[in-house]
C-alpha cells in the first residue's frame, strides 16, 4: 500500500469559513477522512473553528507510520522519537530532572491543535527566535524544552536521541507546506481573550483546589503511583523551570483553557484560566538557567511576560529569588546563551 | 480466603493493637470479614466477583482502593449512585460496616478478571490503543492518564480497572454514556465515556479484563 501526501484546498461556496481554507493530511488507500472538514469535533468542544486562510494540518498517526511507504530503519527511528516523547522520564537524570515528559504539555501524542502540536516547528524552523535573538534550527528548539520545560540539559545536536525527537517531528509534517504563508490552525496555546477583572491569586487558588487539585494535588507536587509518573507537577521542583514558555501568565492560560482538565477543554472560563495560570505562576519552580545571580537583572532581561523577580501580594515573596535549580543541581544546559553567527556581517 | 490475606490480615491485627482506635475510624478488616457476609453472595468471599455474560456482572473487589469501595457505597445508600441490586445491600450497612467491609475487600489479592476471552485480536488492538493512548482525533484521552499504568488506579479516586471484569466495565461505561452514572468527580469520566462508540467501550473492557493487575504488581 502507498500513501501519498495531499494538500488540498477546499472552496465550498455554501459555506464561508471555509473558502480558500488550506488543508493537508496524509491519506492512506486514496481516501481521506481528512476531506471532510477535520476537527469538527473540536469546534463541537468549543475550540475555534478553522478560519479562511488558515493552514490547516492534520499529522499521520502512529497506526499511519506502520503502513507508510518509507524505509524500515527510518520507521525504527521515528518510532523511537515517538517513545522518547510521550515516555520522556525514560531520560531521567540524564537530560531531564523534572518529572515532565514532552507530553505532559503537548497533548495527543503532540498532534493536537491548541496544546501547541510540534509538528508546526518542522515546517516553521530554521527562523528566528525572540527568545535567544538568533536563527534557531528544529534541534536547537527541542534543546531549549530541555533547557527549561524539563529543567535538563539537552541532548547533544546530532545524538541518537535528537535525531529520533526530530524525526518524529518531522514525520508529524508530512505533507505540511515548508514555510508556509498562512497562519497555522490551532499552533501553540492560544490565551484567553482577557479577562473582565485582573487575575486574581485568591480567586486562582479556589478554582485550582476545585478543578485540578484531584490530579495535580492541593500542593501541587503531582501524582506518582507505585514510583510511576501519571499527573504531572504545575509548580515545585517536578515541574518545569523559570525559564519555560508556559511559566509566562498568557501561555499558562492558554495551555489550561484549551487542554485542562483532561477530557474537558473550555469548560472552564476566561477569568477561570487567567486566575488559575496567576495562581500556578505564583508557585515557586527551579530557577532559570539563564538566571544572571541578580533576580531583578534576570527579570528585565528574560521576564516581561512571567511574574519571574515579582513579589507576592500576600506573602511579599519575590519570584524567582533563590539558587535552587531543581534536581539538575549543578548541571548545566550547554545550549544556554550558546551564541551563533557572530561572523555574519550586520547586513 | 487465600494466604496472602491471612498474612496481610495478621499484620493488621498486630498493628491493631498499637493503633485500635485510629483503626477503628479507618475500618477494621477483621469485622469487614464478618459485616461482609452479606456481599459474598455475589462478590464472593475472596472479592473475585463474576462475570455473567449478557447479565448484571458483579465487579472484583478484592484489592480496590478502600477509600473508593467506601465512597461508591455512600453514594448508593444517598442516591448518588443508582443500582437497583446494591442499594439494599448497602443499605444494610452502618457507616462503621462500610469502613470494614471496605477495609477486608481492600486487602485481598486482585483476582482475575473474567469475560475478554472471546475478543478478537483487532477488538483487543483497539481496546490496547484506548488504554494506553487514547484516540485524540475523537478527543479520547487514554484511560491510562487517569487510572495510571497499567490502569491499576491512582489514589482513592481512579480505581484500578486492570483485572476487572468485562461485563461490569461495559456496563459502568454505557451507563455514564447513557447519563445514569454521574457520581465521579468533575465529571472525569463521564465527559470522555460520551465520546466513546459501543464497539470501543466493548474493546476497552475487553482488553482490561485481560490485564493481570496481580501480576503486573509483581506479586
Amino acid at each position: 500500500m502507498t500513501m501519498h501526501k495531499r494538500t488540498l484546498v477546499l472552496a465550498i461556496a455554501t459555506t464561508s469559513l471555509v473558502a480558500g481554507l488550506a488543508m493537508t493530511a496524509y491519506a492512506a488507500n486514496g481516501e481521506s477522512e481528512s476531506e471532510a472538514m477535520p476537527y469538527q469535533n473540536l469546534t463541537e468542544l468549543g475550540y475555534p473553528a478553522p478560519q479562511e486562510g488558515e493552514l490547516v494540518h492534520v499529522p499521520p498517526t502512529m497506526e499511519d507510520l506502520e503502513a507508510a511507504d518509507i524505509h524500515p530503519e527510518l520507521k525504527k527511528v521515528i518510532r523511537y522519537g515517538y517513545e522518547l516523547f510521550t515516555d520522556t522520564q525514560q531520560l531521567r537524570d540524564k537530560y531531564v530532572y523534572n518529572d515532565m515528559n514532552c507530553s505532559s504539555c503537548h497533548l495527543g501524542e503532540g498532534r493536537q491543535p491548541f496544546s501547541a502540536p510540534v509538528w508546526t516547528a518542522a515546517v516553521t524552523l530554521p527562523d528566528f527566535r525572540g527568545k535567544n535573538q538568533h536563527v534557531n534550527s528544529l534541534e536547537e528548539r527541542i534543546a531549549g524544552c530541555f533547557a527549561y520545560s524539563m529543567n535538563g540539559v539537552p541532548p547533544e545536536y546530532g545524538s541518537d536521541e535528537m535525531l529520533a525527537l526530530s524525526a518524529y517531528h518531522q514525520w508529524l509534517a508530512t505533507g505540511a507546506p515548508m514555510y508556509p504563508d498562512k497562519p497555522i490552525y490551532g499552533r501553540g496555546f492560544p490565551a484567553p481573550d482577557e479577562p473582565e477583572q485582573a487575575p486574581d491569586y485568591a480567586r486562582g487558588e479556589a478554582a485550582y483546589q476545585e478543578n485540578c487539585a484531584i490530579c495535580h494535588q492541593e500542593d501541587g507536587s503531582g501524582h506518582y503511583e507505585n514510583g510511576e509518573y501519571v499527573f504531572p507537577a504545575p509548580w515545585g521542583d517536578g515541574s518545569n523551570n523559570w525559564g519555560a514558555g508556559i511559566a509566562r501568565l498568557d501561555t499558562a492560560a492558554g495551555f489550561i483553557q484549551n487542554n485542562m482538565p483532561l477530557g474537558q477543554p473550555h469548560s472552564l472560563s476566561d477569568q477561570q484560566a487567567w486566575d488559575i495560570a496567576y495562581y500556578v505562576s505564583s508557585q515557586e519552580r527551579p530557577q532559570d538557567p539563564r538566571y544572571t545571580g541578580d533576580v531583578a537583572e534576570t527579570a528585565e532581561r528574560f521576564h516581561g511576560r512571567s511574574l519571574y523577580g515579582k513579589a507576592r501580594e500576600h506573602d511579599d515573596h519575590v519570584l524567582g529569588d533563590h539558587d535552587n535549580f531543581g534536581d539538575k543541581g549543578d548541571a548545566q544546559p550547554w545550549n544556554v546563551g550558546m551564541p551563533r553567527f557572530e561572523n555574519l556581517s550586520e547586513d | 480466603m487465600n494466604n496472602n490475606y491471612l498474612r496481610r490480615f495478621g499484620l493488621l491485627l498486630g498493628a491493631g493493637l498499637v493503633a485500635g482506635s485510629a483503626l477503628a475510624e479507618q475500618g477494621d478488616a477483621g469485622r469487614g470479614l464478618l459485616a461482609a457476609a452479606t456481599c459474598t453472595a455475589c462478590h464472593q468471599a475472596d472479592g473475585s466477583g463474576l462475570h455473567v455474560e449478557n447479565g448484571e456482572s458483579w465487579p472484583r473487589l478484592a484489592g480496590l482502593d478502600a477509600a473508593y469501595i467506601v465512597k461508591q457505597l455512600h453514594d448508593f445508600k444517598e442516591g448518588r449512585r443508582q443500582s437497583a441490586t446494591m442499594m439494599p445491600f448497602a443499605n444494610m450497612l452502618d457507616d462503621q460496616q462500610v469502613l470494614d467491609v471496605a477495609a477486608y475487600y481492600s486487602q485481598l489479592e486482585v483476582t482475575p478478571g473474567q469475560g475478554g476471552d472471546k475478543a478478537d485480536e483487532a477488538l483487543l488492538a483497539r481496546g490496547e490503543q484506548l488504554a494506553n493512548r487514547g484516540d485524540w482525533d475523537a478527543y479520547i484521552v487514554s484511560c491510562k492518564s487517569c487510572h495510571g499504568p497499567g490502569g491499576m488506579g491512582v489514589g482513592s479516586d481512579f480505581p484500578g480497572i486492570a483485572s476487572q471484569h468485562a461485563g461490569y466495565i461495559q456496563a459502568q461505561l454505557q451507563a455514564w454514556k447513557d447519563e445514569e452514572r454521574s457520581n465521579d468527580p468533575q465529571n472525569l469520566m463521564g465527559s470522555i465515556a460520551k465520546r466513546l462508540s459501543d464497539d470501543d467501550i466493548q474493546a476497552v473492557s475487553a482488553w482490561y479484563a485481560r490485564q493481570n493487575a496481580s501480576q503486573a504488581a509483581g506479586e
